[in-house]
């Protein structure tokens, strides 16, 4: 099984979930309130990468995710996947597909499903896999990720890490091009986050799928990310841009090196000046 | 997660049975008071209460009630009778009739309530108006629109556990957390696997305690419908009443133990229907087992 998937997932190393977000607007309420989340926002992800987008709460950053994800419309501008107009101007709204699953902030497996039914739930409702074949293929990246034993559980029954592990491996058994994680480690312990950081990487090294990859944990995002886009408060916008040069694969190691606190002072005061604003604003999480 | 389990559910049921051992301990010293206390020696309270402008008539008194010994002893002369286990079978006959119609006809359309649109803007005004009259308050429109008195006592039943059950279903299933619906449509589910899939597995939860709710319900109604009826005492004689009936008559024949022998009955009938729905709800409901 896991030699079967090999060439599969040597395709969709880098060839594919490039994502072009050029000039979004988006307000809420235009003829009411009208108030500005995201503000004239543009950002390239190449195919593969890790980009991590950085914001106080309430900046817009969900805003913008919603929008890659078809949850939400955008008011102007485009997004493209792949060069693929997914929404723009004239077609606000994208449709929501299985090449871009979102792993929500609080978690989103289905409570009345054990982890193995949530596993293989997307194959399933797709068609793509008959109930044996998505089952066997959800045990099999289950032990991959080192799920083994919690398959039978329901997710009330394991831990909040096991579950955004279990939430990960489910949003894989789509094979999408994009991965969207909104905030998804937020409510876990520093220790428990960098397990999960590691598990993350690991689990990208295998399938190199592109992920947008939202926090307000500047550590974690130069840890894990290519790319850490600073975005401004309310309206959202990439304040600054930062690649970062620090090769992957990645261990815990490299949050002691040089070059990672280089990188920290570097974009510190931007992510601290934006938090400040966010802060006098009073802005809720939105 | 399971230690301390086994040891935990035995003291609930020595709790259990100590409180019961104990009232019925009370009730049957509050009984046989009138026997231990001497009357004539309260003379000076009576006659001060009634200075007071209290009729000593007018004041509730334990000891009127039968002592359980008394009702126990009933129970053992009425327990042979084939007229009361006919009672006990056309009352429970008559809510489960009541309340698997209402569950049948409750969950599809609460379901459809919560899903369209149209049928909620339709449907939700009449069933608003509707569900406020007391389902008693149908006994006598039930009896001159049922041609008998079987289905008119059936129906009210019915009205009894339906405003509920449709209630919880509308409410649990538009409680559901959108982030299950945005999960599971971009994992490429359609508007059938939605249903089938996050709705009606989602509203379980509301369904089982709407049920339970609805089951408390359809056995206050169907008792009071039958005093109110005469329990459809023409087809059955005074046996096909039911236990509303049973204690209706008991109390017209100054039979009192046999009241309380009658009450005693419903206490354990719906106590038995809401275990078997509590099983039920397990069931179908594993995943909550673990909160």
């Amino acid at each position: 099984m896991a030699a079967a998937m090999q060439p599969e997932a040597a395709v969709s190393t880098t060839t594919r979930g490039a994502i072009s977000i050029q000039d979004v607007v988006k307000i809420y309420d235009p003829h009411g309130a009208a108030v500005m989340a995201v503000d004239h926002c543009s950002l390239e992800i190449s195919a593969g990468e890790i980009c991590m987008v950085v914001g106080p709460s309430g900046c817009g950053k969900t805003t913008l995710l919603n929008a890659i994800a078809g949850f939400h419309e955008i008011t102007s501008g485009r997004i493209l996947l792949d060069g693929e107009v997914l929404c723009s101007t004239e077609k606000p709204k994208a449709e929501p597909g299985s090449d871009r699953i979102v792993v929500f902030q609080s978690g989103a497996l289905f409570p009345w499903k054990t982890n193995l039914e949530n596993v293989a739930f997307g194959p399933l409702v797709q068609g793509t896999l008959s109930r044996a074949e998505a089952t066997e293929k959800a045990l099999d990246v289950m032990a991959d990720a080192g799920l083994s034993g919690v398959e039978h559980n329901f997710p009330g029954e394991i831990s909040s890490g096991m579950r955004r592990r279990v939430e990960i491996v489910r949003a894989l058994m789509n094979n999408p091009k994009v991965l969207l994680l909104d905030e998804p480690y937020r409510a876990l312990d520093s220790l428990t986050k960098s397990v999960m950081h590691e598990a993350l990487l690991e689990i990208y090294y295998k399938n190199k799928v592109t992920i947008f990859f939202i926090t307000h944990d500047l550590e974690e995002a130069i840890f894990l990310g290519h790319k850490v886009a600073i975005m401004t408060t309310r309206p959202c916008r990439p304040k600054k841009i930062l690649t970062v040069d620090i090769p992957h694969p990645r261990d815990y190691s490299v949050l002691t090196s040089r070059r990672f606190r280089e990188l920290m002072e570097e974009t510190n005061e931007a992510v601290h000046e934006e938090a400040i604003k966010a802060f006098a604003a009073g802005e809720k999480e939105g | 997660m399971r230690n301390g389990k086994p040891p935990l559910i035995d003291s609930i049921y020595w709790r259990g049975a100590i409180a019961i051992v104990v009232f019925l301990l009370l009730w049957e010293m509050g009984s046989l008071s009138k026997v231990w206390i001497k009357w004539e020696s309260f003379e000076w309270l009576r006659n001060t209460l009634t200075a007071m402008g209290f009729k000593p008539a007018y004041l509730p008194w334990v000891g009127a009630i039968p002592a359980p010994t008394e009702v126990l002893h009933a129970w053992q002369g009425v327990i042979r009778d084939p007229g009361y286990w006919q009672s006990w079978y056309m009352s429970l006959f008559r809510v489960m009739a009541g309340f698997i119609a209402a569950m049948l006809i409750g969950i599809p359309f609460g379901l459809l309530l919560a899903v369209s649109r149209t049928a909620h803007g339709v449907g939700f005004p009449v069933f608003e108006v509707l569900r406020p009259i007391p389902p008693l308050a149908w006994v006598p429109a039930s009896i001159i629109f049922w041609p008998t008195q079987e289905m008119s006592i059936a129906f009210v039943t019915f009205l009894g556990a339906f405003y509920t059950i449709v209630i919880n279903v509308v409410g649990g299933a538009r409680a559901i957390d959108l982030r299950y619906f945005q999960a599971a449509r971009s994992m490429g589910s359609s508007q059938r696997d939605i249903f089938w899939r996050i709705i009606l597995p989602g509203t379980l939860p509301s369904i089982m305690v709407g049920s339970a709710v609805g089951m408390g319900i359809t056995w206050e109604v169907v008792v009071a419908a039958e005093m109110i009826s005469g329990g459809g005492s023409q087809i059955g004689g005074t046996s096909g009443g039911g236990l509303g009936f049973f204690i209706w008559n008991s109390y017209v024949g100054g039979s009192y133990e046999q009241i309380v022998v009658g009450m005693i009955s419903i206490g354990i009938a719906g106590f038995l229907s809401s275990e078997l729905l509590r099983w039920l709800g397990h069931r179908v409901t594993p995943w909550l087992r673990l909160r």
